[in-house]
């Protein structure tokens, strides 16, 4: 089962190595660069929701941190190295969660949601309302960084691989980590925290690694975008953004690192579909309405997100096989309850 | 003997508003020794636990454990210095495998939160202490199995194979025997019996026959109060405990 998963994955990312060299044009290759760079935004996410249990709901300010932080680094002056700009950008993005995780992770549930989001639309109206960020209008990127002598990052076929290969960087690292007695820790503390104070673990230390990792990976994704676009602007912080990531993972499948990956996907592909005029003409400036639709669908039928889906559908050949084991669970409640 | 003492607990006191919950309860807890704390239900027992372990801050009082005064320290600290508990609802990891719920325990002792590129299954220290953990909890059988998906009884031994894959000196056991079968509670008692030897015992339990089998001590609170102390036969013949608890089904 495992192995299939692996598999499944070395899969994605050869077809998406493969991808520019058999026929995708300027237009995929952005799309799909975006994507992949969303897809970082929503793995950093993952590693807080989906494997911790901590819904942060202002992932975007750190994106957005990561994001001005590069443009802002790189200066007026001439081309940065790429090898100093995405490492200082990511530790502009970890220094702001270590700050924001400290405070906000003394409260639990739905008052940790509001406090990150808060602190996001924070960081949101200091870019919008001061110079430093170039206010509303945001800033441009002067020059794009270089890698060594002959790669350069305006060359979009540069930009796809290079943020591939980010992308599978973040994958492989986070998978490690979760393998790791720190992962495995974060895990106790999303299914239960009070035991695993009971055993000896002080979880808040824990917590706020995660949370600043968590952070400096969406910085990471945040500088890939400001290189890619060449622009920055406040909207890159704003909650939409960070409801979308969300979005991302609970439609890919919360629990998954492969999840963050197929739901980045899924959720920017719909998008692109639901806002393509040649297919729905004059109502594709709707294309909230038909997203939302087709969102709230696939929670209905796929309560586990896409990665539950081949489970689903083995169900359903299979017939009737899930009723025994409920049946079985219900049994040991009643027990319980003696 | 008064070295053997690994937990003291000395006026400890639990107000809720203008409720007391424990009004000064002293106890003390000696290696070779199962020390049952029985007693109605909100008699405070469990509130006892909580503050012996650090989940609920003392009102007043102090804990002291292997000798240090540990009334400032928090849960995890205590649970680290060698006090673990079992928790009276099974508070299990019901999503993880039998083996991953005992690891996981085992790993509180060697947390290396740090060393992010090492897995945890390849850690032998936690994979070993996991594993006789529950070999002696006699969940061996069961290694590979979704925990929530095993029978009350099992769960209530992997409960207690959590609990001593920390290796802890002192175990605070709420509860153990509630809702299991005959067989289930020999099996149990047969353990606190092997357990003895090396640990400091809190039991609160209300199998009645249970208690009087395996208890070398005996508490009895009310209203949050200690009313009685001493051995099983002390116990059964004192009048004020018979009209207190024991009497009330006569």
């Amino acid at each position: 089962m495992d192995k299939s998963k692996g598999i499944f994955v070395a899969l994605v990312f050869m077809a998406l190595a493969l991808y520019p060299f058999v026929g995708g044009g300027g237009y995929g290759i952005d799309i799909v660069t975006k994507i992949m760079i969303y897809a970082i935004l929503a793995l950093s996410l993952e590693l807080l929701v989906g494997t911790t249990g901590l819904v942060c709901f202002g992932q975007a300010a750190f994106f957005g941190i990561g994001a001005y932080a590069a443009v802002l680094f790189s200066g007026e002056q001439g081309a940065a190295s790429i090898l100093w700009l995405l490492p200082a950008s990511m530790l502009a993005a970890a220094v702001y969660a270590l700050a924001v995780g400290a405070l906000s992770l003394r409260t639990r549930g739905v008052y940790f949601i509001m406090v990150t989001l808060a602190f996001a639309q924070m960081a949101y109206f200091v870019v919008h309302d001061t110079p430093l960020g170039g206010g509303t209008d945001g800033i441009y990127l002067y020059f794009r960084p270089t890698l060594g002598e002959k790669l350069k990052f305006d060359e979009p076929l540069v930009m796809y691989l290079f943020s591939l290969g980010t992308l599978v960087f973040v994958f492989g690292f986070l998978t490690v980590l979760l393998n790791s007695r720190f992962g495995r820790a974060l895990a106790g503390i999303r299914v239960n925290e009070q035991r695993m104070r009971g055993t000896g673990f002080t979880t808040y230390p824990y917590k706020l690694a995660a949370f600043v990792i968590s952070g400096g990976l969406a910085g990471l994704g945040g500088a890939l975008f400001a290189i890619k676009d060449g622009f920055v602007n406040p909207e890159l912080m704003s909650w939409h953004l960070s409801g979308a990531a969300l979005m991302m993972i609970i439609l890919g499948g919360l629990g998954h690192l492969r999840g963050a990956l197929i739901g980045a996907f899924a959720f920017l592909l719909l998008q692109e579909f639901f806002k393509a005029e040649a297919i729905f003409g004059e109502f594709a400036k709707h294309w909230h309405l038909g997203m939302g639709i087709v969102i709230i669908a696939a929670v209905a039928v796929l309560p586990r997100g896409l990665v539950g889906l081949p489970e689903v559908l083995r169900k359903r050949l299979a017939g009737s096989g899930g009723g025994e084991s409920r049946i079985g669970g219900l049994k040991s409640a009643q027990g319980g309850a003696k | 003997m008064a070295n053997d003492v690994l937990l003291r607990g000395k006026d400890i006191t639990r107000r809720w508003g203008g409720l007391v919950a424990v009004n000064k309860v002293s106890i003390e807890l000696e290696r070779n020794c199962v020390h049952a704390v029985i007693g109605t239900n909100g008699a405070g027992k469990s509130t006892l636990i909580n503050l012996l372990s650090g989940e609920i801050p003392l009102s007043d009082g102090s804990v002291e454990l292997l000798g240090k005064d540990v009334t400032g320290w928090t849960q995890p600290k205590r649970a680290r210095a060698g006090l673990g508990r079992s928790y009276q609802r099974n508070t299990i990891f019901p999503s993880f495998s039998v083996f991953e719920n005992c690891r996981l325990a085992a790993q509180a002792k060697h947390q290396k939160g740090w060393a992010w590129w090492e897995r945890a299954d390849r850690c032998s220290v936690s994979t070993d202490s996991a594993r006789d953990a529950a070999h002696r909890a006699g969940l061996d059988k069961l290694m590979d199995r979704t925990a929530g998906m095993i029978s009350h009884g099992q769960k209530r031994q992997l409960e207690i194979a959590m609990c001593l894959a920390t290796d802890p000196k002192v175990l605070l056991l709420d509860e153990p025997l509630a809702g299991m079968g005959a067989e289930e509670t020999e099996r149990m008692l047969a353990m606190l019996d092997e357990l003895r030897p090396d640990h400091a015992i809190l039991l609160v339990e209300h199998d009645m026959d249970a208690v009087f089998r395996v208890a070398n001590q005996i508490t009895v609170m009310v209203n949050g109060t200690v009313i009685a102390r001493g051995d099983p036969d002390f116990i059964r013949n004192s009048p004020e405990v018979r009209v207190a608890y024991l009497g009330e089904g006569h």
